[in-house]
């Protein structure tokens, strides 16, 4: 039998008016220290966004909301899973632009209206598996990245592509300390970014992807670890050689470039034959991790005679 | 300090002891808006962790605590103190191997011994266990100068916890780093008395 989360029973906005309202209840009490305590409410919610169902969604139910945008590693506001959602509130991701470059022959600047514009928005239900060693059920919003990549012409050379975040430590205050080499830089080789599963994503929900997961533009490639997911992307380039990634120059033998899910190889310091599924609930226990985090069929050829435990 | 503003005193500290456990009891039972958040294994956990770490680090404060200000009964809080350090480091462990392993003995054992960051947490949970058994007033008496001797264990202890805690960091080692400060702190504090002082008496 499956279990019903309270969250899934009460309608998105229903569970968001009683939050606001335990919120300004605790306001008005003047407890200050109980309303700090309390959670915030999120960012007001984004426009709503016209899509066609995509292909390859899972049909495993997806997590709540609340799941979703109030657990987040996204380390440019802060190291504490709540912290993006505390902190990302006033981050400005509009105007917003794309620069293109490296081995291609359309390199150039754009606009994000300009970078989604020809491309239709597909929901996709991806399984998201963290490196450490979670995982949710998220209903991505985006194009395929490859149909992005193919409009600047790349030519031959390009054998990777790299992606970099913003740096902003203004709006970013994670970026403040030297955690990682900022900016976050995120790579792939060509053909796992023409690949059909790997998304541009710009929305969850059928919403505007709200700051804290990575808003406006992001990466998903869901047989991958979720730290490739790159965030609020304002640059991608074309590149011969491989790209030295920000968790693979911060800990190497931790974090390789490929990060593929693999149930077989473990973190130094934890097992990833498993993994626990947020919003399964207190007693549930962990669920085996499936190979490419069960894209198998999808990518394993992308690796074929690749030795899996080395290129971790 | 008369016996009974002493007795009052230790309701008050126990019952402070206490507002972890409960915060985290109305967070798990979501009282007034108040959760443990999406991943609530893991948050138990880490603030069963860090409670404990706290305990621990407090338990040694107290000696040093005294020593600077001269008050001679803060010494009656340290077995109580010591005490809850044991309770939130036992709950952390079976949050640990209960919620997150499912009791699954044979994975908890393969933690233990292939993860060195568990192996240095788990020797410092098995070092506490003679500590709490032996803290009655009869083993004391019974232990006698040997109780002390034995009790000097809490010193490894903090150390193997505040490896423990910096070694399953991620990445963001500043939490630990302030753990270090603090307990080289409480353990320079008594190097210092104990060897530099004595040689100079002023
Ligand atoms: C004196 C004993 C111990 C102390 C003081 C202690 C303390 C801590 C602290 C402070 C943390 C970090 C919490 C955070 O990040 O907020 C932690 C994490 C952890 N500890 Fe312990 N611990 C002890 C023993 C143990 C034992 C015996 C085990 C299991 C056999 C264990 C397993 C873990 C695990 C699994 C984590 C979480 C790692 C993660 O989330 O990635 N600890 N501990």
């Amino acid at each position: 039998m499956k279990r019903i989360l309270s969250s899934e029973i009460t309608s998105e906005s229903n569970y968001r008016n009683r939050r606001q309202f335990i919120r300004d209840a605790g306001l008005a009490i003047g407890g200050g220290a109980l309303a700090s305590a309390l959670p915030l409410v999120a960012a007001a919610e984004g426009r709503d966004l016209a899509t066609v169902p995509g292909p390859h969604s899972t049909d495993e139910t997806p997590n709540s909301w609340t799941d979703v945008t109030t657990y987040n590693n996204f380390y440019e506001f802060g190291t504490g899973k709540e912290d993006p959602y505390r902190n990302a509130g006033d981050f400005v991701t509009a105007p917003w632009s794309v620069k293109i470059s490296g081995e291609c022959d359309k390199p150039g600047t754009h606009a994000l209206e300009d970078i989604m514009a020809p491309h239709t928005l597909e929901d996709r239900v991806y399984r998201h598996r963290c490196v450490e060693a979670w995982s949710m059920v998220v209903p991505w919003v985006g194009f395929p990245l490859g149909d992005l990549l193919k409009r600047f012409a790349p030519n031959s050379n390009a054998k990777f592509v790299r992606f970099k975040t913003l740096y902003d430590p203004k709006q970013m205050p994670g970026q403040r300390r030297a955690i990682l080499d900022w900016p976050y830089v995120e790579g792939l080789t060509i053909a796992e970014a023409m690949h059909p599963l790997t998304l541009m994503v710009v929305g969850v929900f059928g919403k505007e992807l709200p700051n804290q997961n990575g808003a406006p533009l992001r990466l998903v490639v869901p047989w991958k670890y979720g730290f490739k997911g790159i965030k609020s992307i304002v640059e991608i380039e074309f590149t011969r050689r491989q790209p030295r990634t920000s968790w693979e120059l911060s800990a190497p033998h931790e974090y390789g470039f490929y990060a593929n899910v693999n149930p077989e190889v473990d973190h130094p310091r934890w097992s990833q034959a498993r993994e626990r599924r947020i919003g399964a609930g207190l007693f549930a226990s962990k669920q085996p991790t499936l190979m490419f985090n069960g894209y198998a069929d999808e990518v394993a050829e992308l690796y074929a005679g690749l030795d899996l435990r080395k290129n971790y | 300090m008369t016996a009974g503003a002493l007795r009052t005193l230790k309701v008050c500290v126990f019952l402070v002891c206490l507002v972890p456990l409960g915060k985290l009891a109305l967070e798990l039972l979501g009282v007034a808006g108040l959760s443990l958040g999406a991943n609530p294994v893991e948050e138990l956990i880490h603030r069963f962790g860090i409670w404990g770490l706290n305990f621990l680090m407090i338990t040694l404060a107290v000696t040093p605590l005294r020593f600077m200000t001269g008050k001679n009964w803060l010494i009656r809080f340290r077995r109580m103190l010591g005490l809850f350090a044991f309770f939130y480091v036992l709950m952390h462990f079976l949050v640990y191997a209960g919620l997150d392993q499912g009791f699954d003995l044979s994975v908890i054992l393969e933690d233990v011994v292939e993860r060195p960051y568990i192996t240095v947490g788990f020797t410092a949970l098995l070092l506490l266990i003679p500590l709490a058994v032996t803290s009655t007033n009869r083993m004391m008496k019974r232990l006698g100068r040997r109780w002390q001797k034995l009790h000097r264990l809490v010193y490894p202890i903090a150390v193997l916890a505040v490896w423990h805690f910096y070694w399953q960091v991620k990445l963001d080692t500043l939490e630990p780093i302030v753990y270090i400060a603090i307990l080289s702190f409480l353990l320079g504090y008594r190097f210092w008395r104990k060897y530099v002082r004595s040689a100079h008496p002023r």
